[in-house]
């Protein structure tokens, strides 16, 4: 106990730590959304479309994570825009822009001149090392999903539950489909430093597996996400660190290790 | 009598292919219209097409009453059961027109009647149960309570009797019977047999709509509406009002 409370002493332990608790919200709150309305492969193409920007990042020599953030949210509007107006199948438009976006994304690594270091942090994830001014990013972005699914809880779980219903009774449902769409890919970009491109997709779909153990209820499985989430997070945080080895991976394995437990928990 | 909606010439369809055509229609406030036709005849398009979901391709809907003064019951089918959702919450969804900024408001009103409607379906016991975990006529009950909530003018249900047992069947059809004194109704079916008990008119929807001012029809009469179909009589249900090929020419014998 003494050790994890010294751990406290150190910054980069104490961002890692924020970090973790504020991937869990995000994560947490967003994922229930994802899982609900069963838009996980949109958004693992989202996550992956990321990477062009990234690359795009290292090249123009700007941070990687604002290129990032651009290209999610062009390709969350583009596989829409593609399946409703492009007349072409929507798990075939994820796909486009999915590998559009990692093609893209090579590219322009290999272009860039000399070694790009953080490279495998952004497909890994790399908690320890995460800024404190990524921290008030993901901090600004916790507190914007809080108010957005607090202020608008109702709205959002009639649209996600039935839209042609929702379109009936005159809801913004274009509207807050681009808005939830945007807030995905915003959600997707600020936590690529906790557990990386390739592993995110893991943080908004397996706490929210666990969380459905025990509700049937979107706003309570929102709140139970977060919970398992932020578990997951810190468990494997500090398994990570005294193990020493990689943080994202540790993380999802932890998560799964808790999924896994539950069920077998509630099989008895 | 008040006319709720009008349909002139209407077109409609998807992308390339046009599954109604020059179809009228004009509904009044006392109306009780089967709408009845083969599969991929243009039911459901008609019927999404009135709730303003699909665009028309060509021609007129003119909806005279607000929007939300449409009840609406989707086909089963369209709904993912496996949804995170209480039975409450999917009622009280079908008082939308408050929902975008409820989170201000206590919303006593809406819960109130929410409350009241699965009473009168006596579904009360229900209200926390998630929608996955219920059974099919239990469900369809769920979903008329929603469609009621905003007290409509125009009641419109697609295949309501879909997954659920002839019982449930029989008292939905008294229950709508009821509801037509304050509303009038649309109601899609591929069981002419039944609902025509219980409708007052009937729509046949093949490409074209034929609106037959009587809840009798013969399978002839069916046939010259181009709208081929068996009338297939089943179970509890009364269905005697219905003129069989049979019957028919048997009173023309004795005349």
């Amino acid at each position: 106990m003494d050790i994890i409370i010294e751990l406290f002493s150190y910054d980069f332990f104490v961002n890692a730590f924020l970090a973790s608790l504020l991937a869990a919200i995000s994560c947490g709150i967003v994922g229930t959304y994802i899982v609900s309305r069963r838009i996980v492969f949109i958004s693992g193409g989202i996550t992956h479309a990321s990477f062009g920007g990234i690359g795009m990042g290292y090249y123009l020599g700007i941070n990687p994570l604002i290129g990032a953030g651009i290209f999610s949210i062009l390709s969350g509007m583009g596989i829409q825009l593609f399946s409703s107006k492009g007349k072409v199948r929507e798990d075939s438009s994820i796909a486009i822009w999915w590998s559009l976006g990692m093609a893209i994304g090579i590219i322009f690594v290999y272009l860039t001149p000399g070694y790009a270091p953080n490279l495998m942090s952004f497909l890994f994830g790399s908690i320890l090392t995460v800024s404190t001014g990524e921290i008030w990013l993901m901090l600004a972005l916790a507190i914007i999903i809080i108010l957005f699914f607090t202020l608008f809880y109702r709205t959002i779980l009639y649209i996600a539950f039935d839209e042609d219903f929702a379109k009936t009774s005159d809801l913004p449902v274009g509207l807050f489909n681009y808005l939830l769409m945007i807030l995905i890919s915003l959600t997707i970009v600020l936590n690529i430093r906790v557990v990386g491109i390739i592993l995110i997709l893991s943080m908004l779909t397996i706490p929210q597996a666990t969380a459905n153990l025990f509700t049937r209820d979107f706003g309570r499985m929102m709140f139970y996400s977060v919970g398992f989430a932020f578990l997951a997070s810190f468990i494997g945080l500090l398994v990570s660190y005294f193990a020493d080895i990689p943080s994202g991976a540790t993380i999802i394995f932890t998560q799964v290790v808790i999924f896994g437990l539950v069920k077998l928990i509630k099989a008895f | 009598m008040k006319k709720l909606l009008e349909i002139k010439n209407l077109s409609a369809g998807y992308e390339n292919q046009v599954v109604l055509e020059n179809v009228s229609l004009d509904i009044f406030s006392n109306d009780f219209i089967g709408v009845i036709g083969p599969n991929g005849g243009g039911k459901t398009t008609l019927i999404k097409t009135i709730l303003g979901l699909i665009k028309p391709i060509s021609g007129e809907v003119n909806l005279l009453i607000n929007k939300t003064n449409v009840g609406y019951l989707p086909q089963v089918n369209q709904i993912d059961k496996r949804f995170p959702i209480s039975v409450f919450d999917v009622v009280r969804s079908g008082k939308a027109d408050t929902a975008l900024f409820s989170s201000f408001h206590k919303n006593t009103r809406e819960k109130e009647k929410a409350e009241s409607l699965l009473q009168e379906m006596g579904i009360s016991q229900l209200r926390n149960k998630s929608i996955g975990e219920l059974s099919g006529g239990q469900m369809q009950r769920v979903f008329l309570c929603r469609a009621l909530m905003n007290e409509p003018e125009l009641l419109v249900l697609d295949e309501p009797s879909t997954y659920v047992d002839n019982n449930f069947e029989g008292e939905l059809y008294l229950k709508l019977k009821e509801l037509n004194d304050k509303m009038a109704i649309l109601l899609i079916s591929h069981d002419v047999g039944t609902i025509s008990f219980f409708v007052k008119t009937i729509a046949c929807v093949n490409r074209n709509l034929h609106h037959h001012p009587s809840n009798i029809i013969s399978e002839e009469q069916l046939a010259s509406y181009n709208c081929p179909l068996q009338i297939i009589t089943h179970g509890n249900i009364p269905h005697t009002v219905l003129k069989l090929h049979d019957e028919h020419e048997h009173h023309g014998h004795h005349h």
